[in-house]
């Protein structure tokens, strides 16, 4: 099960961000010369004749043939996403949970074994707890960034080695190198999900990461209107993650398809903003009297501030916060009297959004369930849009000075 | 709140229904009432759509004004306005004035017997001269196309209100970024939402935009009744494309400033029209009418002949060889073969336009590999 612990060598980026935001994967004439792509609602593709069905199956022409198998509009977004990921290779789904479950089902069989960081998206982990469980697949759990445990975690029925980095909400930074040189040592592939870094911040693949996963819902549609998730890695390891997507049909719809390329085209942009807005409202929280701890990968106080500041070039819109002396209605309080961001889940949209974990996630586990998870009542998370600095300090000032 | 937070949030409530953060898309064309003659507030889609108007809303309050209208297309939103004008009446435009404008008012409003006059609006004293006793709008237009020419509005509404003109002023070029018209005194503020405002080239619109109830009831009444209006998917793309508004504005303006400098210092290039440069004539105005940028159009010649600036527009790899502008992909286009090229060429050579004049529109990409990909294309 050895295999080489040299890092494989990161291709060259030609363009910056936001070039490759705007123009990757899209070819530079489209159809009817049209500036932007066109939205392909069709369901099938039509055939010249029966020798050009034959020619498609014999040849395995690049040709679409029905929309579960793939849509034109699909492919230029998964081009984009390689690019900006520096991959070969991406996959787009109805939603981020789709996207997961695409590739859990491709790489796990009954008797095989997964191995989580247990701050990875619960939901993720609960799939995987009480529906892959089902078909004899094993969930091991070992705490966050505990490099050790998770090596000793694996055995020989291990298939994947699963982290989100920065994980939510405490925003625990993964050594990339590290994760991924457990997965080359043992023999075992490894994904992160890095919907909250995006690739503006960090490339997993970069580090030696064999898939990315992202929410694209989140930062990449970026306007909290598009449903979206997307796989990103090498081209022969998602061939038969592709195949199964086709079967299972969880792919995306040709609308929201366009609404994600045009939600990409100020990815570069809004990306720097919300990295600033993050940064501001980390900085204005950490030296508030009101606030007990502040969860921000870029506050020197972080646990892993040092490991972000190597790997990282930002640290997103997402910051998290407790608040000193408050019980849960207190807390809500707090949530309740802010004027600009809104109460919902989600994050990475323009607008700014605001939740309190233990009610928006967690209201119907036990209080010693919440200890496990570190989801205590005080706890606020607030995902910065792009609104001025200035308006979202003053709000929360507000809030916490009422 | 400010600029950019308005621009995410005015018109943009929470849904009180389902709590969407993003408003639905109304795509009805009419409302069922409660009552025969009791009229709700929407009663049929070319009077009113809950998602135009709440884009409405959004620009109307980053133009600062209190009304808006949203229409399909730029042109319609001038047609809208010069529909205020009757017949016997006159109006004065600036010289500098966007071709499709400049066709309106010579062959479509002149046939209802409305006098139009192009002035010089950059000379104050010319301009004031066009005016006649008949005179009842000023049309402006700043940075002009494709000289990015500046005109001082503050100084052309004292002119009008001088004389009793209404001022119009098409704000496309600077954005309410930029520039805001109605705070300078302007009376109409006119926008080809298909540029900037919607922002990634796949919607047409227009809007206008005013600060008083009773222009705004007149504009309206016409609106409604010739139905020119912006239907709820391309409203729902130009309020999306608003939320990123000012970042892409602010980028696309300091990214287009490093190109008007690479260009300037090029042996390769002749004359850079950019209002950032100070050398140009309308500098001093647009730092102060200006805020903070001053556009992400500029113009320049190569030197050469036509030959030369037509190889060089088709030789570029971002830059897209196509009118129109304002859009997240950058644009390259000759004038004299493309935008301007109904002018005979005389007439181009009078307005300035030279055969080597190329106008770029500079999207998001990034400064340095616009850069590197118009010094390629001078090499060719």
């Amino acid at each position: 099960m050895q295999k080489s612990t040299t890092l494989p060598p990161a291709p060259k980026k030609t363009r910056g961000e936001s070039t490759l935001a705007v123009h990757a994967g899209e070819d530079r004439q489209k159809l009817g010369d049209s500036i932007t792509d066109p939205i392909i609602c069709a369901a099938t593709f039509t055939f010249e004749n029966t020798q050009a069905v034959v020619d498609f199956i014999e040849q395995k022409q690049p040709r679409e043939e029905y929309g579960r198998y793939g849509n034109p509009g699909e492919k230029v977004i998964e081009r984009k996403l390689a690019e900006l990921e520096n991959g070969e290779h991406a996959l787009l789904y109805s939603s981020g949970m789709a996207a997961i479950v695409g590739l859990l089902m491709t790489k796990l069989s009954a008797g095989d074994e997964v191995v989580f960081f247990d701050e990875c998206y619960h939901r993720s982990r609960e799939f995987c707890t009480k529906h892959l469980s089902r078909f004899g697949v094993v969930t091991r759990q070992v705490k966050a960034c505990d490099y050790e445990a998770m090596e000793a975690a694996v055995n020989d029925r291990t298939k994947l080695l699963v982290s989100e980095s920065p994980t939510n909400p405490h925003l625990s930074i993964v050594d990339l190198d590290r994760f991924a040189e457990i997965g080359r040592r043992t023999g075992v592939e490894t994904l992160i999900d890095a919907t909250l870094a995006t690739p503006y911040n960090v490339r997993p693949l970069d580090h030696g990461v064999d898939y990315v996963l992202h929410s694209a819902t989140k930062y990449l549609a970026g306007h909290n209107d598009v449903l979206a998730g997307a796989l990103i890695g090498d081209h022969e390891k998602l061939a038969p993650v592709r195949a199964l997507r086709g079967v299972m049909g969880a792919v995306n719809s040709a609308h929201n398809i366009y609404l994600l390329e045009r939600g990409l085209k100020t990815f570069g942009i809004r990306m720097q903003r919300q990295n600033e807005n993050g940064q501001a409202v980390a900085e204005f929280l950490d030296g508030h009297s009101r606030v007990e701890r502040v969860y921000y990968p870029g506050l020197e106080s972080h646990s892993y501030h040092e490991i972000a500041r190597q790997t990282m070039r930002g640290y997103g819109g997402l910051v998290t916060f407790l608040v000193k002396d408050a019980d849960w209605r207190e807390t809500g309080r707090i949530v309740d009297s802010v004027k600009i961001p809104r109460i919902a889940p989600s994050l990475g949209g323009v607008e700014s959004l605001i939740e309190q974990p233990l009610v928006m996630s967690y209201y119907e586990c036990s209080p010693e369930d919440r200890r496990q998870f570190g989801i205590p009542d005080n706890m606020i998370r607030m995902s910065c849009g792009i609104e001025d600095k200035e308006d979202l300090i003053a709000d929360l000032q507000q809030a916490l000075d009422a | 709140m400010k600029f950019r937070t308005r621009s995410i949030h005015v018109g943009n409530e929470r849904d009180p229904e389902t709590g969407a953060v993003v408003p639905p898309i109304h795509v009805a064309s009419t409302y069922v009432q409660h009552q025969a003659g009791e009229w709700r507030e929407f009663d049929y889609g070319r009077s009113g759509n809950p998602t135009r108007k709440a884009l409405e809303r959004t620009i109307a309050s980053l133009e600062g004004g209190t009304h808006a209208l949203a229409f399909a297309s730029g042109m319609a939103a001038t047609h809208g306005a010069t529909m205020l004008l009757e017949s016997g009446d006159h109006m004065v435009a600036g010289a500098d004035i966007y071709g499709g404008t400049y066709r309106l008012l010579h062959k479509i409003l002149s046939r209802s017997n409305v006098g139009i006059t192009l002035a010089n609006s950059r000379d104050l004293e010319e301009l004031e001269r066009a005016i006649t006793p008949q005179t009842k709008l000023l049309w402006l237009e700043s940075p002009g196309n494709p000289l990015m020419s500046i005109t001082d509005l503050a100084a052309c509404v004292e002119i009008a209100k001088r004389h009793k003109l209404l001022t119009a002023v098409d704000n496309t070029f600077a954005t309410p970024v930029l520039t805001r018209p109605l705070e300078l005194g302007v009376d109409i503020v006119m926008h080809s939402a298909t540029k900037y405002l919607g922002g990634h080239s796949d919607v047409l619109g227009g809007v206008l935009v005013v600060n008083d109830d009773e222009l705004f009831d007149r504009l309206y009444f016409t609106q409604n009744a010739t139905g020119a209006v912006l239907g709820p998917f391309d409203s729902f793309l130009v309020s999306r494309g608003l939320k990123t508004l000012e970042l892409r504005v602010r980028e696309q303006c300091r990214t287009a400033e490093k190109i008007a400098a690479f260009l300037d210092a090029d042996a390769r290039i002749g004359r850079v029209l950019y209002p950032g440069l100070p050398g140009h004539p309308g500098h001093d105005i647009a730092r102060r009418q200006m805020c903070g940028g001053f556009g992400a159009m500029l113009s320049f010649e190569v030197a050469g002949d036509f030959e030369t600036a037509k190889r060089v527009v088709q030789s570029t790899k971002l830059f897209q060889l196509a009118v129109s502008l304002g859009a997240v992909e950058s644009l390259i286009e000759q004038p004299a073969s493309m935008s301007h090229a109904s002018y005979d060429a005389a007439d181009r050579a009078k307005h300035g336009i030279a055969d080597g004049l190329i106008r770029i529109s500079v999207g998001l990409e990034d400064a340095d590999d616009l850069i590197a990909d118009l010094d390629q294309a001078f090499d060719r």
